[in-house]
């Protein structure tokens, strides 16, 4: 007896993850899309952002998510990707005890702390020396792309350190040497999880907040060059949400609808490529 | 004559490039957090931790914002542990794989994956509007808990399936029932893994910034209840820093918060550590 309702207590709170996100997906979009069909799709999707005029047009900062989303990417891939294959084939396994802990405590750092830095020491160098106003594509792309590494360095670490030896005994026995055993042999092989590491890297930084704000300087416009001012989805959100109301609001809770379904659908493809954990 | 790297040059070259790459991200890292603490640590007095924060915080400590910052993550952590620990406990114990599995599963990881932003939303329409509860430490503590759950469960299922079966099978030979055994057994033997998903989410709630601020507020008084809006240490770094109100005080609170957090981490760190020396 006692059983049975443990059982079934146990049940309903197993639900909690996605009895949460399934609320979380009613309240944005219960908020934000009757306000699409409100003003229309093409008023949605077009590039004029201006409250007080009922203009609700979210393109010019869809596209600065996607430059410093792909820009973190250009950052973090390269060295997220060295560091994964230095730690799994080429260090010893002292180094790898220690370093992968200390890359994993990146991951813990506040992302405030990482846009405090961006302002302290980022956005003034780039305006010395690359002038423009320091606060740019160029400096969210950086701060983002630092972001980004635990999680592509963890996932691909793991990916690689899950290739079965006798892979690369086989590939010694040919010949080859270690870094042609890398590229021909364990890359390809441990594919699909270092896929997974940049899509979720991906999805943490077309997510992040905070640290954006702080470097992207959040202009409404368009960047010409990677020097420029950007405003993101996000930060549109976190820099609104304390004022707005009535359609303006609403309006906020559109861009958190439509950035929910593109890390929704992050995610999915994220946890279909590496066919979950089990 | 076509010039050719052989197989060992380019050995050679690669791991020269490789280990240049890793050591610049290490130095990144700790540049980060040493510069911070360079400029931090003269900031750091017993005035600072522990005396009311004045004019907005140009003066003064940051003693509110520390009791702020405990209120909201330990009563996040009240709401989440039995969640999260619940579920790990249904998908391990009684879910045979299948269907229900998945969906749980699914939850779980696609929960992980959602940004602060959009439960700084949530948090805001639902528990702050809907609900009425206003800006106040219960729906920060509420919105963090949502944000947790996953970190809980997925470790907390990882410490319930390195119990070994036979702990389980002695303890049903002995009579013991379903229940008794998850709670006299599995539970007990779990218990530094589920922990250390805890203090994971423990560090997280402490530095989150997005989900807070339109949850809890920033309201700079003494949070005197659960109802009373309050201004968590990364919230307060974050309006310290971003308005340029001071910059000593920004890398004091800064050094604060990430002493507060490489110490947590450290803690689930060692917890797992041991946890897999003794069950992997």
């Amino acid at each position: 007896m006692k059983d049975k309702i443990a059982e079934k207590l146990l049940l309903f709170i197993a639900f909690s993850a996605i009895g949460s996100l399934l609320l979380i997906t009613f309240f944005i979009f219960q908020q934000g899309i009757p306000l699409i069909f409100k003003i229309g799709l093409s008023n949605f999707f077009s590039m004029h952002w201006s409250p007080t005029r009922g203009q609700f047009g979210i393109l010019s900062m869809i596209i600065g998510s996607l430059m410093v989303t792909v820009g973190a990417l250009i950052v973090g891939i390269p060295f997220g990707l060295a560091c994964a294959i230095y730690l799994a084939e080429f260090s010893s396994k002292m180094v790898q005890k220690t370093l992968k802990p200390i890359i994993e405590l990146l991951a813990g750092i506040p992302s405030v702390v990482y846009g405090f830095i961006g302002i302290v020491i980022l956005v003034p160098f780039i305006r010395t020396h690359f002038g423009g106003p320091g606060f740019s594509v160029l400096a969210s792309s950086i701060i983002l792309g630092i972001m980004i590494l635990p999680t592509i360095v963890s996932i691909s670490y793991d990916s690689l350190v899950a290739v079965p030896n006798t892979y690369r005994e086989g590939s010694y026995a040919l010949g080859a040497t270690k870094w042609q055993t890398v590229v021909k042999l364990l890359i390809p092989a441990a594919r699909s999880g270092i896929v997974a590491g940049i899509i979720l890297g991906m999805g943490r930084a077309i997510g992040e907040t905070m640290a954006v704000i702080m470097v992207a300087g959040n202009a409404l416009k368009i960047p010409h060059s990677i020097l420029d001012s950007v405003r993101t989805l996000t930060s549109t959100i976190a820099l609104e949400l304390g004022y707005a109301t009535g359609d303006h609001r609403a309006a906020l809770f559109a861009c958190g609808a439509f950035l929910f379904i593109i890390i929704t659908i992050l995610n999915i493809i994220a946890i279909r490529v590496t066919g979950h954990r089990e | 004559m076509t010039f050719r790297i052989g197989p060992r040059t380019s050995q050679i070259i690669a791991y020269i490039i490789l280990l240049l790459m890793t050591i610049i991200t290490i130095i990144v890292l700790f540049f980060i957090i040493g510069y911070v603490f360079k400029n931090g640590f003269a900031q750091l007095s017993l005035e600072f931790l522990f005396d009311k924060t004045r004019e907005m915080g140009k003066e003064g400590g940051i003693l509110p914002s520390i009791i702020g910052t405990l209120f909201v993550t330990v009563l996040a952590v009240i709401i989440a542990t039995p969640l999260g620990v619940g579920s790990a406990v249904y998908l391990v114990e009684y879910t045979g794989g299948g269907l229900l599995r998945r969906i749980i599963s699914f939850g779980a990881d696609c929960l992980a994956g959602v940004p602060s932003i959009i439960f700084g939303l949530f948090g805001f329409i639902f528990f702050v509007i809907q609900l009425k509860l206003g800006w106040s430490i219960l729906s920060g503590s509420l919105t963090l808990a949502v944000m947790i759950i996953p970190t809980i469960i997925r470790t907390s299922e990882e410490a319930i399936k390195a119990v070994p079966l036979s702990y389980r099978e002695i303890s049903y030979s002995l009579g013991g029932g379903k229940l008794d055994t998850i709670w006299k057994v599995v539970l007990p033997t779990s218990l530094p893994g589920i922990l250390t998903g805890v203090i994971l989410g423990i560090g997280r709630a402490i530095g989150e910034t997005a989900a807070v601020i339109f949850t809890a507020g920033s309201s700079l008084g003494m949070p005197t209840s659960v109802f009373s809006s309050t201004r968590t240490l990364a919230v307060h770094f974050y309006i310290l820093a971003r308005e340029g109100i001071s910059m000593e005080k920004a890398y004091g609170t800064a050094t604060v918060l990430i002493i507060i957090i490489l110490f947590v981490n450290f803690v689930a760190y060692r917890l797992m550590h041991r946890f897999m020396e003794r069950y992997y």
